[in-house]
């Protein structure tokens, strides 16, 4: 056959093509590779016209130290990187004194009101804080949690709970914090009491329909092979509903800072809220800021609280690849 | 033993079979397994018309039939997993089904797994017992998502031998296994049945594992039974041999293949 100078593709084509069903189809190649002499252009098209992927092993996986000193950080680097660029911003004159503080001016008003606050030292508003938002979480989440598991397990429990629930989880916080300061008083107790509320419902809701998630096909395993009901109920619908029940968690977690805001800054007179309606009526703009920063330090831990929890709590899950922090 | 009789499929939260569950004492010599006359229909398709079967003490009984043809709507009534729209299903208290899928719950270790419908003390000795049956002793503390296709399906075979079941239900528990591991699977099934004295009912498309494992093949047609095969073969013989093609053949043909075209395999 003849070859033509060019190497396109028809040039391949024998002039005569092997006969179909042939049993030596092979002899038919084999007859065509020695009529080709010209062999390397023949591989050329072949290489032209199929892509081709290689898989190898992956390069040993870094270690601990190595991944730490390539993200030193994780989820806190870019965090870090906007309150850089906040201070620069600041130093050079971007950000006015009147509408914004720089972080280092928000470090010492902080620095300041932890020695010489008044009425109450930044270290008593923490505390207050978070105590009111861990008890309201407490009392929130038992009650969201149990209200939840009795719905998720019986109609009758369903139709107690759910009314309600969707009832409240539609009033926004702010209307309901009158009617709590009217019943528990303007202490302590209609705080909380806002609190729990605003904990409770993404925690009944997540919870209840993780329970009724469970995979119908498990439930069905467990009855068929003579599983109790307090068997099914505590080894295949509560551990199959707490991925979901995690997930209620951390809204509940987040929902509590917020529902604490909202109660503090109404009739308070010590926690963080407080403190930012201090700041406010004074005009102090780096006390207002220092109250946001702390709002947003909470907030990071409670989701770092919650990774911590996933990962202890679902080790039989395949852990996700390339997780930060 | 316990009776189902028909009613309306409860909520999943409650174990199908709620009210109409009637304990009768054991009378020796009752077979394990009675179905008189049973009616199942979903919407205006009858799957069931009328069907009765008995299966006798460790009979080790194949269903065959083609998709449609009602072999799991029959498995899950023996289950007591549904119920009957009209007849009687007699099975015994001490069942055990094989689905499919494992249906291992991922959360639980692999010998939890096991013993999840069983109770009393020494709960996990029980599990190693049974798993060293099926020769997975060594994986009874493994998360089942790091067992292989065919470890996950022996963990579930038992699972339903841990607790002496007078009945075994199998729902073509092989289907979604490669060749080689599911002739190994035929092998340890046919094992765990001379050990465990149960009977057995096993539902397939593979006519080749109903020949190898059946005492009787049973072919469901319109929903009732089209055709009966006693198999009484030895294990050479179910392997090779006239008599062997010739029963596969007959199947093929219940089952509606030419047998022409499909006798060289």
């Amino acid at each position: 056959m003849t070859t033509t100078d060019t190497g396109a593709v028809p040039a391949t084509v024998p002039a005569s093509p092997p006969t179909v069903g042939d049993p030596a189809r092979g002899g038919a190649f084999g007859a065509l590779a020695a009529e080709n002499s010209d062999a390397p252009e023949n591989s050329d098209i072949f290489e032209n016209s199929v892509a081709f992927e290689t898989f190898e092993a992956a390069p040993p996986r870094a270690g601990r130290l190595a991944r730490r000193l390539r993200s030193p950080l994780g989820i806190y680097t870019v965090p870090l990187a906007l309150l850089i660029l906040w201070q620069v911003a600041s130093w050079r004159g971007w950000l006015s004194p009147n509408v914004s503080a720089s972080p280092i001016e928000v470090g010492r008003a902080a620095v300041h009101l932890w020695q010489v606050g008044t009425p109450s030292t930044l270290g008593e508003d923490l505390r207050v804080s978070l105590l009111r938002a861990l008890t309201g979480l407490l009392v929130g989440g038992a009650i969201g949690a149990a209200a939840a598991t009795a719905a998720g397990l019986s109609r009758l429990g369903e139709q107690l709970f759910n009314g309600p629930v969707q009832i409240l989880a539609t009033v926004p916080f702010l209307a309901l914090l009158p009617v709590m300061i009217m019943w528990f008083g303007i202490g302590d107790a209609s705080k909380i009491a806002l609190i729990s509320i605003s904990a409770g419902i993404p925690i009944y809701v997540n919870l209840f329909n993780a329970i009724r998630g469970v995979d119908a096909r498990l439930v069905e395993m467990a009855t068929a092979a003579g599983a109790s009901r307090w068997r099914l109920i505590t080894r295949v619908l509560l551990p199959g509903a707490l991925p979901g029940a995690l997930v209620g968690f951390r809204f509940a977690l987040a929902y509590s800072v917020l529902g604490l805001v909202v109660a503090e800054q109404i009739n308070a007179d010590s926690g963080i809220g407080f403190m930012i309606g201090q700041a406010q009526s004074y005009n102090r703009i780096d006390e207002m800021f220092l109250g946001l920063v702390l709002y947003a330090i909470l907030g990071l831990s409670a989701d770092q609280i919650v990774r911590l929890l996933e990962r202890l709590l679902l080790t039989w899950r395949p852990q996700g690849k390339g997780a930060a922090a | 033993m316990s009776t189902l009789t028909s009613s309306a499929a409860d909520h999943i939260l409650k174990p199908a079979a709620g009210p109409n569950v009637a304990t009768v004492a054991a009378v020796p010599g009752t077979p394990p397994v009675r179905v008189r006359g049973v009616v199942r229909r979903f919407g205006d398709r009858t799957v069931l018309d009328g069907l009765d079967l008995d299966i006798a003490p460790s009979e080790f009984v194949i269903l065959l039939g083609q998709s449609g043809s009602g072999k799991s709507t029959l498995l899950r009534l023996l289950g007591g997993l549904d119920l009957p729209d009209a007849g009687r299903v007699t099975v015994p208290r001490q069942r055990a089904i094989v689905f499919q899928a494992d249906r291992l719950l991922p959360w639980q270790r692999v010998w939890r797994n096991v013993t999840i419908g069983t109770s009393g003390r020494d709960a996990k000795a029980t599990a190693l017992k049974v798993l060293d049956e099926v020769g997975l002793r060594d994986r009874a503390d493994a998360w089942p998502r790091t067992l292989s296709g065919g470890e996950a399906q022996r963990v579930a075979l038992a699972r339903a031998l841990v607790s002496d079941p007078h009945l075994v239900l199998l729902d073509e528990p092989f289907a979604a296994l490669d060749a080689l591991t599911r002739l190994r699977m035929h092998d340890l099934v046919r094992g765990l049945r001379a050990k465990h004295d149960a009977a057995m009912l096993l539902v397939t498309h593979d006519v080749d594992e109903a020949i190898v494992l059946a005492d009787r093949v049973i072919v469901l047609r319109d929903g009732r039974i089209g055709a009966e095969f006693p198999v009484r073969l030895s294990v050479e013989e179910r392997s090779h041999g006239t008599a062997r093609d010739h029963l596969r053949a007959r199947l093929l043909a219940e089952l509606g293949l030419d047998v022409a075209k499909t006798a060289g395999h």
